[in-house]
């Protein structure tokens, strides 16, 4: 019997011969946490008692989720983390370099065939560049720190098949939330995705990473796609250490195959307070909405920006709405300030704020008021998520946003198609 | 801190008494699917309360605020499908253990709050928790695998424990297992 993707990064992090089922206790290729979780890691590494980090380079923090600091409570964190990699003299990235889903691969800390530890549940994200990636605790990375190693149940794998083109305006987010909708918030828990299919294939590398980083929101452990010559070229152009992609075997077991035929999708939205509490964005037209948001590490990259900037550009922000925008990283910062996206979303009324998650996290850069109502291109829109449990989020891509903060309410990018071809 | 997990036995000369087990009452949620970790502990508190303590205050506050001021130490949280999806955060194990959870029976977890949670040394059982009712009496015996509601006179079989989380559980949470061992030691 052949063997799927995760059963071969693991076997191949464990020196033995490991399938779906079995406990294996493999070397990890990197590590990391953010300002959320780094505390943790940090009092468990000295519960540890453990006096130095097993290599520096396969390890990282990154301040993100609340940067800059919004409250006394988080500087002190961010003090922390600072103090213990200066201590420990470890690689850091500290307030303004981005997203640490979008600044591990960025910097080429990850490379195919990898297996990767975060203590954040989005890690899965790097999977859309063939790597095992998956979201853990805060001690478990401490654990990690200890030897180089973890344990790890081998997933089962569901098999999933995307076809056909891509309707203009509708994007991969639309096809995640496709996904969620149909397999359930607990539809993949467990287990590891593998991502396939013709329209995967069509998607920038940026795109896939949308695909995956949303892997965790039908609870599975990794989401992961094979290399081809787009992510060869990507992770080559970013990384020093050679790439090892891994494919699966033709004759791999696989719990699940679902197949989607998206040639006729519609853009998708999540209603509140589920990520699968999904519909047409037909069935929602003129809900009013109070703001708007564009970043994250599900769609702050560079292509996403530049989508809603062709949207927004000579377009002005519904004076009604507060339009907020994250670039993912310092790089796709600068890079849409010298292609002038950073200039059509002033002009437009939005405002840019430091790179990193913004208010996705509900902690700083728009918190919501009682009964407001947010469109977001985030992950998650569980209630209270952007800090008030009294508020309402709607999930949606970067085009759909976009279209809705010109509007005031949920629209139909599609009305902008020209713009999007 | 090593967790009780044998059964109390009581020794009466000439027979074999049966068990007496402890009894835990259900503390459970009006939410019974995909309890999210943001719904355990709010991201607004996570950065904000470094005491567990304190964080453990406001554990479900956003879908039952009254809902913390109920719990009692030795209680079971009862919930449905999905505990403990969403992120990452290791401070919802960890609150709901400082809160005084004996344990969490639910239908299924997220595996991410299921790792977190034996790292730390909180028990979780998986079983059908339909028929549990808020204020049951509950009586949890892992190693005959079941949970009884003594309140319904009803009996469930619990999914057995995977070695590894028992082997944690035993050493009260993944850093003490790797003090005591200088690694992991499974077999």
């Amino acid at each position: 019997m052949g063997r799927t993707i995760a059963e071969k990064i693991l076997s191949d992090h464990c020196g033995k011969d490991v399938r779906a089922g079995d406990i294996a206790i493999c070397d990890v290729d990197f590590c990391f946490g953010q300002d959320g979780t780094s505390s943790i890691i940090i009092d468990s590494f000295k519960k540890l008692g453990l006096k130095q980090v097993f290599d520096k380079s396969k390890f990282t923090m990154v301040i993100d989720h609340s940067a800059p600091s919004p409250n006394i409570g988080v500087s002190e964190i961010h003090k922390k983390m600072r103090g213990f990699a200066k201590t420990f003299d470890l690689n850091m990235y500290d307030i303004g370099c981005g997203v640490c889903h979008q600044i591990i691969p960025q910097y080429g800390h990850v490379t195919c065939g990898d297996l990767v530890l975060g203590a954040d549940s989005h890690t899965c994200t790097y999977g859309a560049i063939n790597v095992f990636s998956t979201g853990v605790g805060s001690t478990d990375i401490a654990i990690t720190l200890a030897g180089g190693k973890n344990w790890f149940r081998v997933p089962e794998t569901i098999r999933v098949i995307v076809k056909g083109k891509l309707p203009a305006g509708v994007y991969s987010k639309d096809i995640i939330l496709h996904i969620a909708k149909d397999l359930g918030a607990n539809g993949a828990t467990y287990k590891s995705v593998e991502f396939y299919g013709e329209t995967i294939s069509s998607l920038s590398v940026d795109a896939r990473l949308t695909i995956s980083n949303m892997a965790v929101e039908i609870g599975a452990k990794a989401g992961i796609m094979e290399a081809d010559d787009k992510v060869l070229k990507w992770v080559a152009a970013r990384s020093k250490r050679p790439a090892k992609p891994v494919r699966a075997d033709i004759d791999a077991r696989y719990v699940v195959v679902k197949e989607y035929d998206v040639s006729k999708l519609s853009p998708q939205v999540a209603k509140p307070h589920a990520v699968d509490n999904v519909s047409n964005v037909g069935e929602l037209l003129d809900a009013k909405i109070d703001q708007a948001f564009l970043g994250t590490c599900t769609n702050g990259r560079y292509e996403d920006l530049e989508i809603a900037a062709r949207i927004l550009k000579r377009n002005k922000v519904h004076p009604g709405v507060k339009f907020i925008v994250a670039p993912a990283s310092r790089e796709i910062f600068l890079e849409a300030s010298k292609k002038g996206l950073i200039d059509i979303f002033v002009e437009s009324g939005a405002m840019v704020v430091s790179p990193g998650c913004g208010p996705c996290v509900g902690t700083h850069n728009g918190v919501l008021a009682d009964g407001e109502v947010a469109i977001s291109t985030a992950n998650r829109n569980f209630k209270g998520r952007m800090g008030n449990p009294n508020s309402f989020i709607y999930l949606a891509s970067p085009a759909t946003v976009a279209a809705s903060a010109i509007r005031g309410k949920i629209s139909d990018p599609r009305e902008y198609r020209k713009r999007l071809v | 801190m090593k967790k009780k997990l044998k059964i109390k036995k009581q020794k009466i000369a000439g027979e074999i008494p049966p068990p007496v087990l402890e009894q835990h009452p259900a503390r459970r949620l009006k939410v019974q699917d995909n309890i999210n970790t943001d719904y355990v502990i709010s991201g607004r508190y996570k950065f904000r309360i470094q005491d567990p303590k304190e964080l453990s205050k406001h554990i479900f506050e956003d879908i039952d605020p009254e809902f913390a001021l109920r719990v009692k130490k030795g209680d079971i949280l009862v919930a449905g499908e999905n505990f403990g999806c969403g992120s990452s955060r290791e401070q919802a194990p960890q609150s709901l253990k400082t809160a005084g959870f004996y344990a969490v029976a639910a239908k299924s977890f997220a595996r991410i709050f299921y790792r977190n949670a034996f790292n730390i040394g909180l028990l979780l059982v998986e079983c059908n928790t339909g028929f549990i009712d808020d204020g049951d009496a509950l009586e949890l015996d892992i190693d005959k695998g079941k949970l009884k509601d003594v309140s319904k006179g009803l009996s469930f079989d619990t999914k057995p424990i995977p070695n590894v989380m028992r082997k944690l559980l035993e050493d009260g949470g993944v850093i003490e297992h790797f003090k005591k061992h200088g690694g992991f030691k499974f077999e």
